[in-house]
């Protein structure tokens, strides 16, 4: 007997009916995916993409070489070497990120005493090489200046928590 | 020996100690700035307060004498609130700068404000900014992180002997300064700066180059003077960055010499990094080491035993020389010597040693020096002989030129014939040492490196038999090298027996064209024209002047890249590790002249450095007594002769250059313009 009306049912394609009516009906729910790269999701401001050198408004390196991001890297993808600039200060000659080695912890932007490493909103940055991913000062400062609004008002936005 | 109590422990401590080391003694360790062990107490950073029975308040326990039955306790809240107290005092006006300050991860105020300090501040007021002074190209100042705990006046004072350093105004406007804005005129100056608990003094050339918490700490020995410093060098990849000394009691405390920490960046500029063959042209031109052995191979081949030759550097340590005295053995050739200054020592052990070892300085009663100016030859050992001055007014005569030894020495002058007039008792200061129980004498490169050396150190041996020097178990006879490498190259026997060649006679022999191969062994305080009539052979790490009369350059290790035994001026024994690889297509030196004893079909029976050691230890056993001393049985040394009217003169013409490495030195080169302008405008004035 449950032979019978288990043949009847695969026979009049009851399954398959029920699948495309789920299908329907979700035809005209409003849609959950977007439209990427043309429509973005939206982001914390505690998001943590990738790394930017922030500046001062008056445009001086926020950086002074103190070196605790460099001692905090769990993953030892920083690597800085300092010397005093002719005014005497403290500043950093070289500061690279290795990024294929960076986990994205964010405790270098929680070690930094001056909010000089940062890791922006920015999550694309895909490159065709493993060598554009050892970022130096130069690539780190381009992007502090490129993101700046953003990071600032991430920061502001956070700085409830801090 | 008075008992007390700390914490419930009874301990009993020495006559004179203070609360804090009966503390010490009980294992409770007091927080402290300004007390140090080796400076005088001064209590004025309040931060060892203790608590003690029957005392209304808690006490400094660095500047209390430990009595009688006293009852100490450090764990009670009162201790715990006043050091707090404290704490909160010192950081009002100590600047949040730690980001910034060398002294940062490796602060006294750091580590101890993490213990005793408030997550935040109190004061609200503006803090105290004082401008920072100028102290000379070593020690950077930045006055305003300082908290007046005048370790450093108390050191410059004190250790170094230069009054220069002092602090003026009181309370707030108290500061530490130079009064004059000049450089530190001493050798040791750059101690203030380990001696600093915060951040004020820090080390210039080293300034913000990196962390401790990234440096790889090697322990090595010092090879810049013969006193054979202990020290640590801290390197990060291939670079060392810097020196610091290491606690030994028996040779440099926990001081070093500017040089010995500065000279490093020497290390980094002028490097043979490759082998290089002068070419048909007259120049160098760079080689592989495969053609480089093979040039040296075929002209050792050629060469007869009798007309080649071997002169040993300062720095050298004992496996290199070691490893060529025994090419040149299996080569048939005795033409080797270790004293490139051409000094009149070998013989009998006493006769090169500083046989009353240098803490025996302590000891002594009254000292003569003959040609010797120990502050620049050996600073450290310097330092000692001031503190003994300081504590029993130690009379001290000099034999040599007018100097500056940082305490009052009676220059008797230069003429040698004042060795005659001591012995016969003619001389003032025979009666002093007539009188003294623990007479020294401390005989230097100035007196033995001249041709009548021999005599010299003959008539200082009658000296030392007519005044009792050497009586007992004290052995006041002191000899006081200038270079590291000297006592070992003596032990091992790298000397030329009877009928071979020493340097003098190598120069001799090259002049007059008999000399076909001279080996020069990190060699370079040597009169380098004299040997160009020779193909030279020059195994070494800096481009100085050894390398410059080359035929052959075989690029070597310098001190911190290779491991190598040491034999300091008392013939104590010290190992020194490797701290960086040597640069380039270097080598370590002992594996270079292995390579081209293969090359020769020489078998000169090692192929590893622990086998290297086991058959030095087979010729020479104490150097496998690490840190040891084989104290030399009292002998006849030295020779009869005349000695020349010639004055006596200082073995060194300088302090900060005086070697290869710190002839590359940059700071080294800075440091001499500093001193040269400082004297100008003493001079001026």
């Amino acid at each position: 007997m449950r032979a019978m009306i288990d043949s009847l049912r695969s026979f009049l394609l009851l399954e398959l009916g029920k699948g495309l009516f789920l299908t329907l009906k979700y035809f005209f729910r409003p849609k959950v995916t977007i439209n990427y790269p043309y429509e973005k999701g939206s982001l914390s401001p505690r998001f943590r993409g990738e790394h930017a050198l922030r500046r001062y408004p008056n445009g001086e390196e926020r950086c002074i070489a103190c070196k605790l991001c460099e001692a905090v890297c769990p993953a030892q993808a920083i690597t800085i070497e300092a010397e005093p600039r002719d005014d005497g200060s403290r500043r950093t000659t070289r500061y690279d990120i290795d990024m294929t080695k960076c986990i994205y912890c964010g405790f270098c932007e929680e070690a930094c005493p001056v909010d000089a490493i940062v890791e922006g909103p920015n999550f694309e940055f895909a490159t065709e090489t493993r060598e554009e991913l050892y970022y130096d000062k130069d690539k780190l400062l381009a992007n502090g200046d490129r993101w700046e609004t953003e990071i600032a008002r991430n920061l502001a936005a956070d700085a409830r928590w801090r | 020996m008075p008992k007390l109590t700390v914490n419930g422990i009874e301990v009993e401590v020495e006559d004179g100690a203070t609360v804090l080391h009966a503390c010490e003694e009980a294992g409770v360790e007091i927080p402290r700035f300004c007390y140090h062990d080796r400076l005088s107490i001064a209590g004025n950073c309040r931060m060892c307060l203790v608590d003690m029975e029957r005392a209304p308040k808690p006490i400094a326990s660095c500047a209390m004498p430990a009595g009688e039955g006293m009852v100490i306790r450090t764990d009670t809240d009162r201790v715990t609130k006043a050091r707090e107290g404290v704490m909160e005092f010192l950081l009002i006006n100590h600047p949040l700068d730690c980001p910034i300050c060398d002294q940062g991860g490796e602060c006294d105020l750091q580590d101890q404000a993490m213990g005793y300090g408030f997550d935040s501040s109190r004061y609200e007021e503006n803090k105290r900014a004082v401008e920072d002074k100028h102290m000379g190209p070593l020690i950077s100042t930045t006055m305003t992180r300082c908290i007046h705990c005048t370790r450093c006046v108390r050191f410059a004072t004190e250790v170094a002997g230069v009054p220069e350093l002092g602090a003026i105004g009181r309370g707030e406007s108290m500061e530490i300064t130079t009064y004059l804005e000049k450089t530190l005129a001493s050798e040791l100056s750059a101690n203030v700066i380990d001696l600093c608990p915060v951040g004020a003094l820090t080390s210039k050339p080293y300034a913000f180059t990196a962390r401790p918490w990234e440096l790889t700490k090697t322990e090595s020995v010092d090879v810049m003077d013969a006193v054979g410093s202990n020290i640590r060098v801290d390197s990060r990849g291939a670079q060392v960055l810097r020196v610091l000394p290491r606690l030994n009691e028996d040779i440099n405390e926990e001081w070093i010499s500017d040089k010995t920490r500065y000279a490093i960046d020497g290390l980094r500029r002028q490097r043979l990094d490759k082998p290089f063959i002068r070419g048909r042209d007259g120049k160098l031109a760079p080689a592989s080491w495969d053609d480089a052995l093979g040039t040296v191979a075929a002209r050792l081949k050629k060469a007869k035993p009798a007309a080649m030759a071997a002169i040993t550097g300062d720095q050298c340590d004992a496996e290199s020389m070691f490893a060529l005295k025994r090419l040149f053995d299996k080569l048939g050739s005795g033409n080797i010597d270790c004293r490139q200054d051409g000094a009149a020592l070998g013989g009998a052990r006493a006769g090169y040693l500083f046989n009353s070892t240098i803490a025996g300085i302590d000891e002594a009663d009254a000292l003569l020096v003959i040609g010797s100016n120990p502050r620049i030859e050996a600073a450290v050992l310097n330092a000692r002989i001031r503190r003994n001055w300081l504590a029993t007014r130690l009379p001290v005569a000099v034999i040599g030129p007018q100097m500056d030894l940082t305490y009052d020495a009676e220059t008797l002058g230069d003429d040698p014939a004042i060795l005659a007039d001591i012995l016969s008792g003619k001389a003032k200061f025979a009666a002093k040492l007539k009188r003294a129980k623990k007479p020294m004498i401390i005989i230097g490169m100035g007196a033995l490196a001249r041709p009548d050396g021999a005599a010299i150190l003959g008539k200082a041996h009658e000296i030392a038999d007519a005044y009792g020097v050497v009586a007992g178990d004290w052995n006041g006879f002191n000899v006081l090298h200038t270079a590291a490498a000297r006592v070992a190259g003596l032990d091992l026997g790298l000397m030329p027996g009877r009928g071979q060649m020493d340097v003098a006679g190598m120069y001799k022999a090259a002049e007059a064209g008999k000399l076909d191969v001279v080996w020069l062994q990190a060699a370079d305080e040597i009169d380098a024209d004299r040997l160009k009539g020779a193909f030279v052979i020059y195994q070494g790490h800096h481009g100085d002047r050894g390398a410059h009369i080359a035929d052959v350059i075989l690029p070597g290790a310098a001190y911190t890249e290779k491991d190598g035994i040491y034999l300091n001026t008392e013939g104590r024994v010290q190992y020194a590790g490797r701290a960086t690889f040597p640069p380039g297509e270097a080598r370590e030196d002992w594996t270079i002249i292995r390579a081209l004893a293969g090359r020769m079909g020489v078998n000169i029976g090692f192929d590893s450095l622990d086998e290297l050691r086991a058959e030095l230890f087979e010729i020479a056993p104490h150097f496998a007594n690490q840190d040891e001393v084989k104290s030399a049985r009292w002998a006849k040394f030295g020779g009869r002769g005349k000695i020349s009217s010639t004055p006596v003169a200082a073995a060194l013409d300088g302090f900060y250059m005086t070697c290869a490495v710190s002839r590359a030195s940059e700071t080294m080169g800075q440091c001499l313009t500093a001193l040269r302008a400082d004297r100008a405008q003493d001079a001026a004035e």
